[in-house]
C-alpha cells in the first residue's frame, strides 16, 4: 500500500489507463500484504502440527520442511507423550484428564453463582443495591497476582483471628486439591461474571418480571423460566470464555494444583517439559497439539460465542 | 517401548469430578428450593441475600481479603515476621535485577499494544469484503485458541538453535542460512531476545485485534465511504481520513485491553526462557520471588506495583465502555 502515492483522481471510477493501474496495483499489494500475513500466522503452527508426526531422529535432525522431499510419518510420538511409560516421557493422558476435571468445575461454579448474584442485583430491590454492584465491578481491578499468596495460605493455615481459629487449614491431600483449584478459579472469574451477565439481565423489560410476579411466581420461578432462557447467549459466552482461561491458565494452576500428575493440568505440564527438556521435541510437538485439540473444536464449532467471548473478557486477569 | 496408563490412579480424578458436578447440582437445586419456598415480597432482605451472598462471600474470601493482605505484605520482610517500611519498594526500583525487569515490562507495554494493533488493522482493512474474508480472520484468530504455553512451544521450535554446521531445525535460522547468515541462539542474547518473546504475544493478540476492528470497519456508514470515494478519495486518503476517524473507539478498546493483558503477561516468558538471559517481567518476577526465592515481601510488592499500573486503565476502559452504552 506504500507504493502508491497519495493523489489525486478526480473520479470514481478511473477513467485514465493510469487510474486503472494505480487501482489494480493497489488491490495487488492488499493481496499480498494479506498473504504474507496469513502465512506468518499460520506457518508456525502448521510446522509444529507436521513435526508432530515425524519421526524422532528426523525432527531432531532436519527441518520440518525436509518433509517435502522425504515424508515419513508416525504417530509414535503421540502414544510416547500421551502414555510413555519412562519418567522422561509426557505421561500426557493423565493431565489431560486433571485438565478435564479442572475446567468443568471451574466453569459450572462461576456460571451459576454469577447467574444467581447477577439476577439480585437486578431483580430484586434492597438498599445499596447499586453500591455492591459497583462494589463488584471495581474487583475486577485486581491482577491475580494480588490474590495468589494470601489465598494459598487461606488453604494451607487456614483463618486465624487473634489466636482464634475462625476456619482451621483444609489440608486437602490427593484428588481433593482439585477443590481448591476449582475455589480459585471460582474466586477470580466472579467480578467479570457479574459484570456480563449482569449487563445483559438488567437490559430484559421490566413487565415480564411484573406479569410473572402477578401470576404468583416465586424468584425461583421466574429465574428458570423467563429469565434464563432470554439471557442464555451471555451465558454461553461467559461460560465459553471461562472454559479457555481456565483450559489455557498456567499460572494458577502452577500455584493451587501442585505439580505433579495427581492434579496438575496439562498446562503444568507442557511449562515443565519445555523447562526441563526443551530439546525433546518429539514430545513437546506432540505434546502441545495434544492440548490445542480441544480449545480448537470448541473454537471451530462455535466461533461465533467464541469470538463474542473474547471480547466481552478481555479485560480478565 | 512399554505403554503405561494406570485407571486405577485415575478413577479417584473422576470420582472427585462427580463430586464437584454433583456438589453443583446440589448447590443449584437447593437455591432454588430455597427460593420457591420463601414467599414473595415487594422489598426482602432474604432473596436478595441468599442469591448473593455466595458470590459475596467468595468474592471477600478470594480478593478482596487478599488484596488487602497483599498491600500489608508489601511492607513486611520476606518471610513477613518484621515490618519493613518501604524497603520493597525501594529494592524495586533501585537494584539493577529489579530495574531490567520494569525495563522489560517497559518494553512490553510499548511495544505489543502498538503492533497488535497496527497488524490488526492492517490485515483487517486488506481482507475486508475480499471473496477470503471469513477464512481469512479465522486464520489469523486461531492462535487466540491456543494456551499461551502452547504458543510458546510452537515459537520455540521457530527459533530453534543448532551449531552452524549441522542442519537447522528451526525455521528462522533455517532462513537466516539461506540468506548466508550464521544461526543465532535467538532467546539467550538480551536485549533483543525480548523482543522474540514480543513477537509471540502479537502473533497469539492479532486475530483479537482484527475481528474487533473488522467489525468497526464494516460499521462504518455506507454513505460517508459513498461520499468519500464520489469526492475521488483514493485508497490511502480512504483510510486516514474516513476509516481511521470512524473506528476510534475500536481502537481505543484493542489499545487498552492489549496493554492491560500486557501487564499482566507470564505465561509466554515463564514457558520460553523462565525470565533467565534478562527477559523477565513484573508478572514473571512476582511468581519468582513470591514462590520460589521465598521472598513473600518482594513479590507482593511487585503485585501492587502491577494493581498500580493497571487501575488506572481499566477505570479508562470502563468509564469509556459506559459512555458508549449511554451514547
Amino acid at each position: 500500500m506504500t507504493t502508491i502515492a497519495p493523489s489525486i483522481a478526480k473520479t470514481a471510477q478511473p477513467k485514465t489507463a493510469a487510474g486503472r493501474v494505480r487501482k489494480r496495483l493497489s488491490g495487488r499489494v492488499a493481496s499480498l500484504v494479506a498473504v504474507v500475513i496469513a502465512l506468518l500466522w499460520t506457518t508456525p503452527t502448521f510446522g509444529l502440527f507436521l513435526s508432530s508426526f515425524r519421526p524422532e531422529d528426523d525432527i531432531k535432525q532436519t527441518g520440518w520442511w525436509t518433509f517435502f522431499t522425504n515424508p515419513q510419518l508416525t504417530l509414535e510420538n503421540y502414544r510416547e507423550v500421551l502414555f510413555g511409560s519412562s519418567s522422561s516421557s509426557g505421561r500426557l493422558a493423565s493431565f489431560l484428564i486433571n485438565s478435564v476435571v479442572i475446567t468443568i468445575p471451574s466453569v459450572l461454579f462461576p456460571l451459576a453463582l454469577a447467574t444467581f448474584a447477577a439476577y439480585a442485583l437486578s431483580w430484586t430491590r434492597f438498599r445499596g443495591r447499586d453500591w455492591v454492584y459497583i462494589g463488584i465491578f471495581a474487583l475486577q481491578v485486581v491482577p491475580l497476582q494480588m490474590a495468589l499468596v494470601p489465598l494459598l495460605s487461606f488453604f494451607s493455615q487456614g483463618v486465624e483471628v487473634f489466636g482464634i481459629t475462625l476456619m482451621p487449614a483444609w489440608n486437602l491431600e490427593g484428588s481433593a486439591q482439585f477443590i481448591q483449584v476449582w475455589f480459585a478459579h471460582t474466586c477470580f472469574a466472579l467480578p467479570l461474571g457479574v459484570f456480563l451477565i449482569h449487563n445483559f439481565m438488567s437490559e430484559l423489560p421490566g413487565e415480564l418480571m411484573e406479569a410473572a410476579r402477578v401470576d404468583g411466581a416465586t424468584h425461583g420461578t421466574i429465574l428458570r423460566k423467563v429469565v434464563l432462557p432470554l439471557v442464555a447467549p451471555a451465558l454461553a459466552a461467559f461460560g465459553i470464555f471461562q472454559f479457555l482461561w481456565v483450559w489455557n491458565d498456567l499460572l494458577v494452576a502452577l500455584i493451587f494444583s501442585g505439580g505433579t500428575a495427581e492434579t496438575a493440568p496439562m498446562t503444568v505440564r507442557l511449562a515443565q517439559m519445555a523447562g526441563t527438556r526443551g530439546n525433546e521435541w518429539q514430545r513437546l510437538t506432540s505434546g502441545a497439539f495434544v492440548s490445542m485439540i480441544i480449545p480448537l473444536i470448541v473454537f471451530l464449532s462455535m466461533q461465533r460465542y467464541f469470538v463474542r467471548g473474547l471480547l466481552a473478557g478481555s479485560v480478565k486477569g | 517401548m512399554d505403554f503405561f496408563f494406570d485407571f486405577a490412579a485415575e478413577a479417584p480424578k473422576l470420582i472427585q469430578l462427580l463430586i464437584g458436578v454433583v456438589a453443583f447440582l446440589a448447590f443449584v437445586g437447593l437455591m432454588l428450593l430455597l427460593l420457591d419456598r420463601a414467599p414473595m415480597k415487594e422489598r426482602s432482605w432474604g432473596h436478595s441475600l441468599l442469591l448473593l451472598g455466595p458470590a459475596l462471600v467468595l468474592l471477600t474470601i478470594g480478593l478482596v481479603v487478599p488484596g488487602i493482605r497483599t498491600t500489608m505484605l508489601s511492607f513486611m520482610s520476606g518471610d513477613s515476621s518484621q515490618f519493613v517500611g518501604f524497603d520493597n519498594y525501594a529494592w524495586m526500583f533501585t537494584q539493577p535485577e529489579a530495574i531490567t525487569v520494569l525495563r522489560n515490562t517497559l518494553i512490553w507495554v510499548l511495544l505489543v499494544p502498538l503492533l497488535v494493533t497496527a497488524i490488526g488493522l492492517v490485515y483487517a482493512v486488506v481482507v475486508d469484503k475480499s471473496r477470503f474474508e471469513s477464512i481469512a480472520k479465522s486464520l489469523v484468530f486461531l492462535p487466540m485458541a491456543i494456551s499461551f504455553v502452547g504458543a510458546g512451544i510452537i515459537w520455540r521450535f521457530v527459533y530453534a538453535y543448532r551449531p552452524e554446521e549441522a542442519d537447522q531445525i528451526g525455521l528462522l535460522n533455517q532462513f537466516v542460512v539461506w540468506l548466508g547468515g550464521e544461526p543465532q541462539q535467538w532467546l539467550q542474547s538480551a536485549p533483543t531476545n525480548t523482543l522474540f518473546l514480543i513477537v509471540v504475544m502479537v502473533w497469539i493478540q492479532a486475530g483479537f485485534a482484527t475481528v474487533v476492528l473488522s467489525a468497526a470497519i464494516k460499521g462504518i456508514p455506507a454513505e460517508i465511504v459513498e461520499a468519500a470515494r464520489l469526492d475521488g478519495a483514493t485508497p490511502l486518503q480512504m483510510f486516514f481520513r474516513v476509516t481511521l476517524p470512524s473506528i476510534r473507539p475500536a481502537l481505543v478498546v484493542v489499545l487498552v485491553t492489549q496493554s492491560i493483558g500486557t501487564l499482566k503477561l507470564f505465561d509466554i516468558v515463564r514457558t520460553m526462557t523462565g525470565g533467565q538471559f534478562d527477559t523477565s517481567v513484573i508478572a514473571n518476577e512476582m511468581y519468582n520471588q513470591a514462590f520460589r526465592y521465598g521472598e513473600a515481601g518482594k513479590g507482593a510488592a511487585l503485585a501492587v506495583f502491577l494493581f498500580v499500573l493497571v487501575t488506572p486503565i481499566v477505570v479508562y476502559q470502563i468509564r469509556s465502555l459506559r459512555q458508549r452504552r449511554e451514547a
